[in-house]
């Protein structure tokens, strides 16, 4: 149990986590304190309350509400080929691995609104190897899953990641990977076939397949160290003997119990292979 | 606005930690600054400064060499270290937990910029209470304005850049405004009277 808090804040804060716990089973107990203040209180403030402890009603009593206090409380805050050097060696070192198995399994923990998980996509359809490859994206959050699984940007927003996409060593046009129209951009459903998403939860959820490579990027920054262990745990059970996992470039296991079970493939862009 | 002798209040906790916003002009100000600060600060000290995303941290690099205390980059659940400059990564935004130890998020940006000064000072404040020693510096933005506030809040203290002299006053000019200054000081005794509110150097590191 994280220390807890005596301020006032600190006190709501705890109430309403034990409701979220205790009444749906989503337990943000081990989340970051600060930064899950700042979420809570906002979400407070979006819902008409004068304080945070008046999310508790809400919680116990109004189940329609859940979705919308989960993506608050949630970050589906995400870009395409965020860190380009990452995406580069995930093409120009991983890819090349992978390609040597008959099939290639992926997941995306914590995609978020889907961007990330569309650049993989397009790194494995230019290493020609999409068409043999299954990736399954997950969140917690509902109303980021439904907005990833649309696939629908603002062209504008293209435009913008066209530039971290020739970083990552894009071989053609970002935009060619889209349909235009009316200001949005619809991703190619060529692409799209070869994604899952569903709703996996990093915190009480287990394994549910064994995958070559995990990609989970900015979600471990939000867990404290005991939850970030749990979870590094559950990627290495997912990950098949000698598979791949990248974590955000400001995310780390060294500090971690669960250390001993990765080794270091491109330590600065945070590259592991699972040891064993 | 206040002009308090440059000494802590008497009755005043020591101080802790000393946090600095800054913002456009800002690589230039702590060039003047960090220079001022004796190795042995028995505090940790913590530099936020707006920049865009980038895959190295431009202000280690900027200041790195400018200053008398060792320049590190705040590590996600690293702790502040007394006698280091702690400096965000760009991109992400830097609070500090109760345990005084760094969280980075990637949370929308807030006053249109990651890392947000007030983003880092509403935690740093939660996190130090009175003992922290807030500084805000040139800067052509609101942000940092909230977050001075609440450090005053929390009964920590707070010196702002005097506009006048700044190389872009509205971040200055705003915290002002705002109510969120103890102190008004031009940037070239910025240095000194952080050292004179901080408790003394440790001596074994200045010797
Ligand atoms: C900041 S986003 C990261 C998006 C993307 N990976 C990137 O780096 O651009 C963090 C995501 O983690 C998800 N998340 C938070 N807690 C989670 C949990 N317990 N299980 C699964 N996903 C979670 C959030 O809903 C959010 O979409």
């Amino acid at each position: 149990m994280p220390a807890r808090a005596s301020s006032i804040h600190g006190i709501e804060m705890d109430l309403v986590l034990e409701a979220l716990a205790r009444r749906h089973g989503y337990d943000f107990r081990h989340y970051a304190r600060a930064s899950l203040k700042r979420r809570m209180t906002g979400l407070a403030q979006k819902l008409g309350c004068a304080h945070i402890a008046e999310l508790v009603p809400r919680v116990l009593h109004d189940d329609a509400l859940l979705p919308e206090i989960l993506a608050g409380l949630s970050v589906p805050v995400t870009e395409m080929f965020r860190d380009p050097p990452v995406f580069k060696a995930i093409r120009d070192t991983l890819l090349p691995m992978l390609a040597t198995h008959p099939r290639i399994n992926i997941w995306q923990a914590g995609c978020a609104t889907g961007e990330e998980v569309y650049s993989l996509a397009i790194l494995l359809k230019e290493a020609d190897l999409l068409h043999k490859t299954q990736i399954y994206a997950t969140d917690i959050n509902d109303i980021a899953l439904a907005k990833a699984e649309d696939g629908i940007f603002p062209a504008k927003a293209i435009e913008k990641y066209s530039d971290n996409y020739l970083k990552a060593g894009g071989q053609g046009a970002l935009a060619s990977y889209f349909s235009m129209g009316y200001g949005f951009a619809k991703i190619d459903a060529a692409i799209k076939e070869h994604i899952s998403f569903a709703h996996h939860n990093l915190v009480a959820d287990g394994v549910f397949c064994e995958v070559g490579l995990v990609v989970c990027r900015n979600v471990l920054i939000y867990f404290d160290r005991v939850l970030q262990d749990r979870v590094l745990g559950l990627f290495s059970d997912s990950l098949s003997r000698g598979g791949f996992l990248c974590l955000g470039t400001k995310e780390n296991v060294t500090f971690s119990a669960a250390a001993p079970l990765f080794a270091a493939v491109d330590p600065a862009l945070r590259l592991y292979k699972k040891r064993g | 606005m206040s002009a308090l002798s440059p000494h802590l209040p008497s009755g005043h906790s020591p101080i802790a930690a000393v946090g600095i916003g800054c913002s456009a002009g800002g690589l230039d100000a702590l060039r003047h600054i960090l220079p001022g600060l004796p190795a042995g600060l028995p505090v940790p000290v913590v530099v936020v400064a707006h920049m865009g995303p980038s895959p190295d941290n431009p202000v280690l690099e900027a200041i790195g060499r400018h200053s008398g205390l060792p320049v590190v980059e705040a590590k996600e659940r690293g702790k502040a270290v007394a006698g280091f400059v702690h400096v965000c990564p760009p991109d992400y935004h830097l609070l500090v937990e109760a345990d005084h130890g760094f969280a980075l998020s990637v949370d929308p940006k807030v006053n249109n910029s990651r890392p947000s000064i007030d983003v880092f000072l509403c935690a740093a404040a939660e996190s130090w209470g009175s003992g922290l020693l807030a500084v805000l510096l040139t800067g052509a933005s609101g942000d940092g304005a909230a977050g001075m506030a609440a450090v005053k809040a929390a009964g920590g203290l707070c010196i702002v850049q005097d506009p006048a002299g700044a190389h872009a006053p509205t971040m200055p000019r705003s915290a002002i405004d705002a109510g969120g200054a103890d102190w008004v000081a031009p940037l070239d005794e910025i240095a000194g009277l952080i050292v004179s509110l901080c408790p003394p150097p440790r001596l074994e590191a200045t010797s």
